[in-house]
């Protein structure tokens, strides 16, 4: 086990800039997801620390060795590929005791290492299988299996359930995290997913147009979203966001929330951490997350607007309304019981202690 | 009828119902079948019964045995064409797969200016065998050739001879053969290479094999239905040689070179023995068999073991 930092790390490809200025500090042990469109240079960034990519500026140190000039073989790392990457013309044994092959480890203890993960991943019965011969999930399996072989100091994987289907990638997700507990390797995950980010880690790093946008616990990022872009990315639906005002009434600082025809609408402060920035008439843009949205059970309460259901989309456990409040469409997620029709005219309750505020030119949380 | 075909017509109408009938492929495959039918398989079992008929200048089907084969065996000419054919064959198949691999392999480095390299060593197979062994006869010729060059440049008993000397002519066309050739395997080879998946490559560097053996291990199995392919094109070049031989060297020194090609159109065109001819085209369809089934049996083992 084994920490993981990254200091200043740049990558340029000819003229194009893909990182910029990388800053990570992995604990032993942590469970990292790099989590990002695609494009955002997440894949690169896992490349640079398995010694794939050249570094262009900056270091990388795993444990407490600079490894930036340190052949992949020689960085003490396993790797996990979305395509498996499998050696096709090797049974799986071979496949999982290749490594310790070139590196020449003994016979008697590459068939203990293989004994030990072929019991883990329960994959006995495919030992003698190729490739080819195997489910979507076996592969998924053998390939951790080959990665898990090497008990390496760092754990890499690369969108490796991106190919599986819904179902499998679920479970497998589930099994991951459950090895992870068990094994404790530190582990830097590559997912464009964010309900994979989100089940998995132990700290997130959102990453957009090569820089990362924040990093941080699962949770502080789904609640107090660093800027717009994340507040965006994570989450499905995605967050609301609505153009507002800062005002004071009645001595209180307050969001001044513009509604349909009528007077805006005066909302108590979601929690801030500047509160020296609260300047009346400062715009903002309120960010509210759809299960963060009620139905209020009578008009005229504290923090309600009126809005009109456009949309109507059961998905089972929960039914999206799609509404128009303020010229503006907004998501709520509501208990199938008490969801509106299409075309009623609806209170929501919003519930300003847990929305975030932006600034409305830098996008940044306030 | 799971769509409505009342009232539908038209040209989209008809194809579909072309479509739904059974006898569509047969009728696409046919012309090509029924041409090697006739061109292959008709005409070689035509040779074979050519070939033990009393057919002299002209065909004639009256039945002869195999008195052919027996005075095809005992002539000395035909020894040395057929030995030549399994000496040049496995020499000039396997370096040309080889040297064309390793090219291959050379340039699947991201080497600079690759297209020019590619169409370089693809180039001589766009020159054809007359031209090619005009060319390197001018190169093998002692007097005009490389001796000559290197003599002239001062190493007065430098001697490269290959080409007039009985025992070493055939090498002389096994090297322009290769030359000829090796160009095509690396473009097959290159085009194999590419296809590879790049996971596989950072997957074993990752656990740690050197470049040697990524490629012995692990690229090179992966292509391994490439590597029959390019032989089995290149064994089909070997054995119809023809020109080539008839340029560089017109079979000799006397007749150290000739090959069961040209033997065969010796008799079958030059002196009306039409039925020895045809015994002799036997016997290279013989020497493929040879090569070919052994192949065939194997690689069905291969099948029924996975």
């Amino acid at each position: 086990m084994a920490s993981l930092s990254i200091r200043s790390l740049g990558k340029r490809f000819g003229p194009v800039d893909v990182l910029h200025d990388i800053n990570l500090e992995v604990e032993p042990g942590e469970f990292v997801v790099l989590v990002g469109p695609s494009g955002c240079g997440k894949s690169t960034l896992l490349a640079m620390i398995a010694g794939l990519e050249s570094i262009t500026t900056g270091e990388i140190r795993i444990g407490a060795r600079r490894v930036n000039e340190v052949p992949p073989r020689d960085r003490d790392i396993a790797m996990v590929f979305q395509s498996y990457a499998l050696y096709p013309t090797m049974t799986v044994r071979r496949n999982i005791t290749f490594g310790m092959e070139s590196r020449r480890v003994p016979k008697a203890a590459q068939a203990a290492a293989l004994a030990r993960v072929a019991s883990l991943l329960q994959i006995e019965p495919l030992l003698d299988r190729k490739p080819a011969q195997l489910s979507g999930g076996q592969r998924q399996r053998v390939a951790m299996g080959r990665a898990l072989v090497r008990e390496p100091a760092l754990f890499l994987f690369d969108e490796p359930l991106s190919n599986l289907d819904a179902k499998l990638r679920v479970e497998m997700r589930t099994e991951i995290k459950k090895l992870h507990q068990t094994l404790g390797k530190t582990t830097v995950y590559v997912t464009h997913d964010q309900v994979e980010a989100m089940t998995l880690a132990s700290r997130i790093a959102v990453m957009h147009q090569g820089r990362v946008q924040q990093f941080d616990r699962p949770r502080i990022v789904y609640e107090r979203p660093a800027n717009m872009f994340v507040a965006g990315f994570m989450g499905a639906p995605a967050m609301n966001f609505l153009p507002a005002a800062l005002a004071t009434v009645a001595d209180r600082p307050c969001v001044l929330l513009p509604a349909d025809g009528a007077a805006p609408v005066a909302l108590p402060l979601p929690p801030v951490a500047g509160e020296a920035a609260l300047v009346p008439g400062r715009r903002v843009i309120l960010g509210i997350r759809p299960e963060t949205i009620g139905l209020a059970p009578a008009a005229g309460a504290a923090a309600t607007v009126e809005a009109v259901a456009e949309v109507v989309e059961p998905t089972g456990p929960d039914t999206m309304v799609v509404a128009r409040l303020g010229g503006r469409q907004v998501i709520a997620r509501f208990d199938p019981d008490t969801a509106p029709d299409p075309g009623d005219r609806i209170t929501l309750a919003l519930d300003p202690s847990r929305a975030c505020l932006f600034d409305a030119d830098t996008h940044r949380l306030i | 009828m799971p769509y409505p075909q009342a009232g539908s017509a038209g040209p989209a109408a008809i194809m579909q119902r072309l479509r739904r009938l059974p006898l569509t492929p047969p009728l696409v495959l046919a012309p090509s079948l029924i041409a090697t039918l006739v061109y292959v398989v008709g005409f070689a079992l035509w040779s074979a019964w050519m070939s033990v008929s009393t057919s002299t200048l002209l065909p004639r089907y009256g039945y002869a045995g195999f008195v052919h084969y027996r005075a095809l065996w005992s002539n000395h000419r035909w020894g040395i064409a057929y030995t030549n054919l399994f000496l040049f064959g496995s020499l000039y198949v396997a370096g040309a797969a080889l040297l064309g691999l390793l090219l291959a392999i050379l340039i699947d480095q991201r080497v600079r200016a690759e297209a020019l390299w590619r169409t370089v060593f693809l180039y001589p197979l766009a020159i054809s065998f007359v031209v090619t062994g005009t060319v390197w006869r001018w190169i093998f010729n002692p007097t005009s050739g490389v001796q000559h060059l290197v003599r002239s440049l001062g190493w007065h008993d430098f001697s490269f001879d290959w080409i007039v000397r009985r025992d070493t002519a055939i090498y002389t066309v096994v090297i322009t053969g290769i030359w000829h050739a090796s160009g095509f395997a690396m473009a097959l080879f290159l085009a194999g290479l590419r296809a590879v998946d790049p996971d596989l490559i950072k997957a074993a560097q990752i656990d740690g094999a050197a470049m040697p053996r990524i490629y012995l291990r692990i690229i090179l199995p992966t292509i391994r239905p490439l590597f029959v392919a390019v032989l089995v094109i290149l064994l089909q070049f070997a054995i119809k040689t023809f020109d080539l031989v008839l340029a560089l060297t017109s079979g000799g020194p006397g007749i150290a070179t000739t090959v069961p090609a040209i033997y065969v159109y010796d008799l079958m065109f030059q002196r009306g023995q039409l039925a020895e001819g045809a015994a002799a085209a036997v016997m290279i369809l013989a020497a493929l068999v040879v090569v070919l089934v052994p192949y065939g049996m194997w690689a069905s083992w291969r099948r029924s073991r996975v």
